[in-house]
């Protein structure tokens, strides 16, 4: 029965795919073009501010740039390639076939995919959101065109597969682990990608009501954030900012389990404080709820407000400062070996604690009044976003590359393009951080002469021409590398996922593997024979069938917000009818699934 | 005194960067108590955290070069747990650090927040507005715009409303920010000690032409402030029926065109219009950006929207007008003043 | 439907969590409803920060009436009550035990919505209409979003007893139920909540 999966045509195969492997590289696909396309909106930003009074994109343009920069980079760009990973490497690290919901699975991509497209298409149609990736009311509720009401519908279609996604790791990580791989033998990149879904879970609803608030408010006359008849609009700010402030936490965590892995397997060494380090994640994610109020500090929600959420936001440096000691104790006495993903692991260091101290500067109350909406911030976010998170993917795609796609990226190109990005990102944002308190707002669209901040700023257009030619030679490499193939396991991993071949069978391990201590395929090289303990004797597998419903179902939102923004009622029912008649459809259609035959996995594992 | 502690260790760090930036703009170099006060938390916590980066970098160094594989090395590390010992260290050393860190901080949190108003203190309401600052000085029953005077060493409380969007209100070299909410009214204190012209922005993403919302914080001696108040609350009959001939044309040309969104010495205007325009002959800037001369008034009388993006939604340009109206217009306004020549 | 009569004489105690497929689903929907949780209270923050932004509309004392919410609170908690009872008979291997109990559910469900939607309309006759007030936009969007997880639930229990009419208890449809009725009890659960905090808070 594989044999006439296989015979179908290709498209229809990614199209209606329901393997984890297959969605996590449709996510990075998408979301490095998604990558690309924030980047080079900030380019042109960089370029308008180069000099000042430059006149190359109207401050319209500029505001919808600014907007849209964040807005892509954080939900369309950072997030998927994130998903990426965890999609392809969590079930595999943990000893899983597939993930718990492979429909859910496919569901949530088509959902972001289809978010993303609409919330750019605005491009096209009437002018781009204008009023940040914030999207503070009532600039935009009253002030603000049709680009709102794609950013409203595009990030609550896509944020609801976001949502679809955490579920399904959380369910993942606690079901479907192989025997033997308890949580606590669980690799810190599938912890972290744990302790962020469960963010996940408990933000995104935050932002679905804001969104829907805003929607309403936009489109059918809804008062909550109109200050004449009663509303409010700090509300607006609450609710994105409880969303907002573990957002920036779903993104860092699973960036931290990538340099866990990396560090650990490029040092040779398991790594320090392993518990501590689960601990400081589970921390971290439990506090990421509790400082969503330090973005308000100059709302004027008052000196106690102020003060408690000034120092719980502070508290945050303690668990992240575990990790950071430990990562450094991870290396000591280590071997280490520079390969481009550790490069990238290694530079984390020293950027991220930049990012970090200047993150508790913020975090303090009375001096963030001076930091508060400058570029100061821009350059702090930047450095953790940027430092962390960039560098995190970066390293992540060198180490799994092999894993994913079965061959190298070229070690080379890789050192050029790791020190390229490592000093442009510096030099683009260290500035940055003066620039900020000499006393230049952020979101300008661009600045009078005289005012002391002309040559930071031309400096600072200069580094992210730097990023720009870096981006530009990782590209180069993905295409130029591809003849380089790998063998099943480059790294000398400790990992689970590279026990198996390459390229990696569609039911990921012929027999569940059985998993006898921390980094199981290191404890096997250096205890056993260096091959995974089975589990369960050679058997047929069950696979899940794969389904078009996910893209009608993606498609009928899609549909449906077009009716919303023109109104046009007809396509509004059109739409939810095709989402809702595709989940009838689902609901009443049980998939049976179909067996991969043992002989056909024996032939596939060569020896078995 | 007891503040020496705080200022002291830290006040070389910063005494490199005082030189960077424009001066009456930038926060490294404060002019008043309140930015001294945030540029001494500041200084303290960069101090705090340039030991944090020391320590990370120099076991980073040391550990990428101790520790570096070498060419032909093969062996095994040890594959070590972890230490207790260490981690409670690295718990506790942060946690002292961020304690020496939030004291002061709370304690500055409530300094600033306390903005008891007392005989000596001057108020002022300040409505933020697409794109302009208004100021409206209650007790002295005076309105103006885009100018804040104040007296020196006064304690000056602001009140801070919006009348569209939100923007926020800062003045970088004596004061960090406040948000204006529109519904809500949110305060703040500030101070000058010297005479002096300092830079305020709105810091607050407020649409077009946000990047331009910029206004001036004028500092001045009690008695000119007080002859300012004076001529603001009565100004001179000259203001309203100019005896020079070019001037009472423009008196004319203005009434046309003008009155009926701005105010000259309380009259006309409307709360839906723009800035009051009676001291606009000693305005600083023309919209609060480009410099005070003929060209740049006509040039934002004909087509604001063109040197001020969005700003044509609240003013409309005046491009029908005939060039000697336009000039004697001009004339007109720039003989708007309440101070005695300076 | 040989298979199904076969499972029935061998279902295990508890059929919703007996194969690893149910697990997933039992496990997924209890985060389901963890998220579920936050935006309702979202949604109840929102309501609690704009109830006193009537502007020139009419207030939450002006408007409500204990008597009908207390109908329409009994409504609901006898449906939940309905639901154990079909679960009940479902892990006793009764199938249409769990039939009859499910449909009053739906039933039961149904009547509160009619009672919802009349209380609407009497509220609109009023002239508290949804773009009248802060108050009004909050009190509509927090009750109407659970009105719409009723009418929600509503489809989605009648779809599944038409899809299994027939089926019996089998190993696939009973996490199917199991699910919804977690889900009915649910949205009983926040209707409490709206009880309090909008209804007896409101008069």
């Amino acid at each position: 029965m594989s044999n006439a999966q296989a015979q179908k045509s290709v498209l229809w195969d990614w199209l209606t795919t329901v393997d984890h492997k297959k969605i996590g590289i449709m996510y990075l696909v998408a979301g490095g073009f998604f990558f690309a396309l924030g980047g080079l909106e900030a380019i042109l930003m960089r370029i308008q501010l180069m000099f000042p009074n430059f006149d190359f994109v109207t401050a319209q343009t500029f505001n919808e740039l600014l907007t849209m920069h964040g807005t892509t980079m954080i939900f369309l760009a950072a997030m998927p390639l994130l998903f990426g990973f965890m999609n392809y490497i969590v079930p595999l690290q943990i000893g899983a076939r597939d993930v718990a919901f492979p429909f859910l699975n496919s569901l949530g991509f088509w959902l972001f995919l289809f978010g993303g497209v609409l919330l750019n298409l605005s491009w096209f149609l009437g002018g781009a959101p204008d009023a940040g990736w914030t999207a503070y009311v009532p600039l935009s509720s009253e002030y603000s065109g049709t680009g709102i009401d794609y950013y409203v519908l595009g990030l609550q279609i896509s944020g609801l597969g976001t949502l679809i996604a955490g579920i399904n790791f959380l369910v993942t990580i606690i079901n479907m682990r192989a025997p033997g791989m308890s949580m606590m033998r669980m690799p810190l990149f599938t912890w972290s990608s744990f302790v962020a879904s469960a963010l996940i879970l408990f933000a995104f609803p935050a932002l679905t009501v804001g969104l829907l608030l805003l929607m309403l408010e936009r489109l059918f006359g809804a008062t909550y954030f109109a200050v004449d008849v009663g509303g409010n609009v700090v509300i607006w700010q609450h609710l994105f900012w409880i969303f907002g402030h573990p957002e920036v936490y779903i993104l860092i965590l699973p960036a931290f389990g990538i340099f866990s892995e990396v560090l650990s397997t490029f040092s040779k060494k398991r790594l320090f404080g392993y518990s501590a380090m689960v601990f400081a994640t589970l921390i971290i994610g439990f506090l990421g709820f509790m400082v969503w109020a330090h973005h308000m500090f100059t709302v004027g929600i008052g000196p106690v407000a102020n003060a408690i959420f000034a120092v719980a936001t502070m508290a945050i440096a303690v668990p992240t400062g575990i990790k950071i000691f430990n990562w450094l104790f991870t290396m000591w006495g280590g071997r280490i070996q520079f390969t481009t993903a550790n490069l990238f692991a290694i530079a984390f260091i020293p950027s991220f604690v930049m990012g970090g101290v200047t993150g508790i500067m913020l975090a303090t109350s009375a001096a963030n009044y001076q930091f508060h909406d400058t570029y100061f911030v821009v350059a702090h976010f930047h450095y953790v976003i940027i430092g962390g998170v960039v560098f995190g993917l970066f390293s992540g795609a060198f180490y799994w590359w092999p894993r994913m796609f079965g061959y190298k990226l070229n070690e080379t190109l890789g050192k050029w393009f790791f020190w390229l990005f490592l000093f442009g990102f510096h030099l683009t944002f260290f500035v940055q951080h003066f620039i900020g308190l000499m006393g230049m707002p952020r979101r300008v669209a661009s600045y009078l002469p005289g005012q002391g901040i002309d040559e930071l700023n031309f400096v600072s257009t200069m580094g992210a021409f730097l990023m720009s030619v870096a981006f530009i030679l990782l590209v180069v490499n993905v295409i130029v590398s591809v003849k380089n193939k790998s063998e099943a396991d480059p790294w000398d991993g400790r990992t689970l996922e590279w026990a198996i071949p390459t390229p990696t069978p569609e039911y990921n391990f012929a027999q569940t593997p059985l998993v006898r201590e921390l980094d199981a395929l290191w404890y096997e090289k250096t205890h056993g024979n260096g091959k995974i303990k089975a589990a369960e004797p050679l058997d047929d597998i069950h696979m899940p069938n794969g389904s078009i419903l996910p893209i009608f179902m993606s498609l009928g939102l899609f549909l449906a917000s077009f009716g919303l923004i023109y109104q046009v009622h007809p396509v509004t029912i059109i739409g939810l009818a095709i989402t809702l008649g595709a989940m009838f459809i689902r609901s009443i259609k049980e998939d049976h699934g179909y067996h991969i035959h043992k002989e056909d996995i024996k032939k596939e594992e060569g020896v078995g | 005194m007891k503040n020496l502690w705080r200022v002291l260790p830290f006040s070389f760090i910063l005494l490199f960067l005082a030189g960077c930036g424009k001066q009456n703009l930038t926060a490294l170099d404060p002019r008043g108590p309140v930015a001294e006060m945030q540029h001494n938390l500041i200084g303290l916590s960069l101090l705090i955290m340039v030991f944090v980066i020391v320590v990370v970098a120099a076991i980073f160094i040391y550990v990428l070069v101790r520790f570096r594989e070498k060419p032909g090395d093969n062996h095994i590390p040890e594959q070590v747990e972890g230490n207790k010992n260490l981690e409670i260290i690295w718990t506790a050393i942060p946690i002292v650090l961020l304690i020496i860190l939030a004291i002061p901080n709370v304690m500055d949190t409530f300094t600033l927040a306390d903005t008891e108003v007392t005989d000596d203190t001057v108020v002022v309401n300040v409505t933020a507005h697409q794109y302009w600052w208004e100021f409206e000085y209650p007790d002295l029953e005076i309105t103006t715009g885009q100018d804040l005077y104040i007296p020196t060493d006064t304690r000056i409380v602001f009140n801070l409303e919006a009348s569209d969007v939100i923007h926020s209100f800062w003045i970088p070299a004596l004061a960090g920010k406040q948000d204006t909410v529109p519904g809500i009214t949110n305060d703040m204190w500030i101070e000058a000690p010297e005479e002096g012209v300092y830079l305020g922005k709105c810091a607050e993403l407020c649409g077009e032409g946000h990047w331009l919302m910029d206004f001036k914080v004028i500092a001045v001696d009690p008695d000119t402030f007080d002859e300012w108040a004076q001529g603001m609350a009565e100004p001179d009959s000259e203001l309203i029926e100019p005896t020079g001939e070019v001037a009472a044309e423009g008196r004319e040309v203005f009434e046309q065109n003008c009155l009926a969104c701005h105010a000259v010495g309380g009259e006309g205007g409307n709360p839906q219009g723009g800035p009051d325009l009676t001291n606009f002959g000693e305005r600083e800037n023309i919209a609060g950006f480009m410099d005070h001369n003929d060209e740049n008034l006509e040039a934002w009388i004909r087509d604001p929207e063109a040197e001020k993006p969005g700003s044509g939604v609240g003013m409309p340009g005046f491009d029908n007008l005939e060039d000697d109206e336009m000039d004697s217009l001009i004339d007109y306004l720039n003989s708007l003043k309440v101070l005695d020549d300076e | 439907m040989a298979e199904a009569v076969k499972h029935e004489q061998t279902l295990p105690s508890h059929p919703e969590k007996a194969t690893l497929e149910g697990k997933n689903k039992f496990l997924g929907f209890w985060f389901f409803l963890g998220g579920e949780t936050v935006l309702f209270a979202s949604l109840f923050g929102t309501y609690l920060g704009l109830r006193n932004g009537v502007a020139d509309g009419p207030t939450s004392q002006d408007l409500f009436h204990l008597d009908l919410v207390f109908i329409m609170t009994m409504i609901l908690l006898t449906s939940s009550l309905t639901s154990v009872f079909a679960m009940i008979n479902m892990k006793k291997g009764n199938f249409k035990g769990l039939i009859i109990w499910m449909w009053a559910t739906v039933f039961l469900g149904a009547c509160f919505l009619g009672f919802e939607i009349y209380e609407f309309i009497v509220y609109v006759d009023y002239g508290l209409g949804f773009t009248t007030s802060a108050f009004a936009s909050s009190f509509y969007t927090l009750v109407g979003t659970h009105g719409g997880h009723v009418l929600f639930g509503i489809l989605w229990i009648s779809t599944l007893l038409i899809r299994y009419r027939k089926a019996g208890i089998t190993l696939t449809n009973a996490p199917k139920f199991y699910v919804a009725s977690l889900y009915w009890h649910f949205i009983d659960v926040v209707w409490v909540f709206i009880f309090t905090v909008v209804y007896l808070m409101g008069v």
